[in-house]
């Protein structure tokens, strides 16, 4: 269960956001310049909001009332930036296990082996990220950010910087995710076809404010991608 | 003709060690000063700026003075050190490092700053959700991929440390064997008459361990960037 009543003011822009969402993929949908980053940028804890509580199944990582704020390290907030952000200077592997020695966690080879069949990365590990695809590189962030065994996923756009036969081509890992994974996410995106194909709940965002809240029908009934 | 004579040898090694143990115990107060400079905003942070390149821009001899009245043997911190912890500055080949240390140091700085600010942040904030704390971010993320700056500062800080030769002399004077450099050794030899063949081989010297600084600068920068970019 993810809790989040926040606002923040970000210069002219302003975020007053209230939902509640036990789904296994939330989707956070808007037009760019909604708010749908600075709210997940909240979620992750790189981002602190002016007043407000975040909480993730009862345990408060943001409660500006008790001046509550844990540190974005210790969140165990997995994150799927849509620039990937691999790290260039380590091999895919590396990449990968990044998150599991800085959380200082025991190494599962089951776990790894699954990840990465999943995602359909075992034939990169030894590849620098500055020689893979667009695809290949945003499904390893997927694979090192499920590796660090976070307890939520926050995805932003991960299909944004892929043209369209490619995202056709990450989609359907996203799903598999989804129905095999286990870890609830937070799925960001302006595009309400992604949004019908993975969201099992809704939040609708404009200006800063959630305009609608509910399953996949409150999305525009258009099936033209925005 | 080209035979060194073993005073010679002595400024050679002496002005290596001095160089060597300046820019080693600079590098790593660098590298934190550096860090401050380009990641945090923090109160009086443009005095310290100017406080680091000072040495830069201070006649040399205005330097060792300071160096000298601070340090020396009655000087407010070189009396403190003496007393409390026998080190003792003045007069010494250590002397000489510090001085070195000091004048070198903006040089050394400015590239790792530089290099440090080129780093993506956005990469910093990724490995902190991975579940790096910021110190291990840095160590992990920020500091290999700025190390091409690192060495770079530390080439042009050991290069102006083997060629100080102001504040080194102004604070630690020339003594050989103890506090004479390559540069002090050149400067007493062009006093001295027939000195002039001596000052020359001295100045090949230096003219070679200049160039191999700059070429060992140049591979490892290459070596770093191919590291890093790893294509």
């Amino acid at each position: 269960m993810l809790r989040v009543d926040v606002s923040k003011r970000l210069g002219e822009f302003g975020i007053e956001a209230c939902f509640e969402s036990d789904g296994r993929v939330t989707g956070l949908f808007g037009a760019s310049g909604a708010g749908k980053t600075s709210l997940i940028n909240m979620i992750a804890g790189l981002l602190r909001p002016d007043r407000g509580i975040i909480a993730i199944d009862g345990e408060t990582l943001d409660d500006t009332m008790a001046q509550t704020h844990i540190p974005v390290h210790r969140r165990r907030i997995g994150y799927v930036f849509q620039d990937a952000r691999l790290f260039p200077h380590l091999d895919v592997r590396q990449n990968l296990d990044y998150g599991r020695r800085m959380n200082r966690l025991a190494e599962d080879g089951a776990l790894h082996r699954r990840v990465t069949d999943l995602l359909d990365i075992g034939n990169l590990l030894d590849r620098r990220p500055g020689k893979l695809s667009g695809g290949e590189r945003q499904r390893v962030a997927l694979g090192r950010a499920l590796l660090s065994q976070p307890r939520l996923l926050l995805l932003d756009e991960p299909l944004g910087s892929l043209d369209e036969e490619r995202k056709e081509e990450i989609l359907p890992y996203l799903v598999r995710l989804r129905d095999e994974a286990g870890i609830p996410m937070v799925y960001v995106s302006h595009d309400a076809y992604e949004m019908r194909q993975l969201a099992t709940r809704i939040v609708m965002l404009r200006r800063g404010r959630v305009t609608a809240f509910g399953g996949t029908e409150v999305l525009p009934a258009a099936l033209a991608r925005v | 003709m080209f035979e060194l004579s073993p005073t010679e040898w002595t400024a050679i090694l002496l002005s290596l060690r001095v160089a060597t143990v300046a820019t080693l115990v600079a590098t790593p107060l660098g590298i934190a000063v550096a860090w401050l400079l380009a990641r945090r905003e923090f109160w009086g942070k443009s005095i310290a700026d100017a406080l680091i390149h000072l040495p830069l821009v201070l006649p040399p001899v205005v330097t060792g003075y300071l160096l000298l009245l601070t340090f020396g043997r009655r000087g407010l911190v070189g009396a403190w050190l003496a007393d409390h912890l026998g080190i003792v500055f003045a007069f010494r080949w250590t002397g000489a490092a510090l001085a070195c240390g000091i004048m070198s140091f903006p040089l050394l700085v400015r590239p790792i700053r530089l290099s440090i600010e080129a780093v993506d942040r956005r990469l910093e904030q990724a490995a902190g959700t991975l579940g790096a704390a910021p110190w291990r971010v840095f160590l992990t993320v920020t500091l290999p991929l700025a190390l091409p700056g690192v060495l770079a500062g530390m080439v042009l800080g050991f290069a102006k440390a083997i060629g100080e030769f102001g504040a080194t002399i102004t604070f630690v004077s020339n003594i050989p064997g103890e506090t004479q450099t390559i540069s002090s050794a050149i400067y007493s030899l062009i006093q001295t008459p027939d000195g002039d063949s001596a000052a020359l081989r001295l100045v090949v010297v230096s003219v070679l361990i200049a160039m191999a600084a700059l070429v060992g600068s140049e591979w490892f920068a290459r070596r770093a960037l191919q590291r890093l970019h790893g294509n």
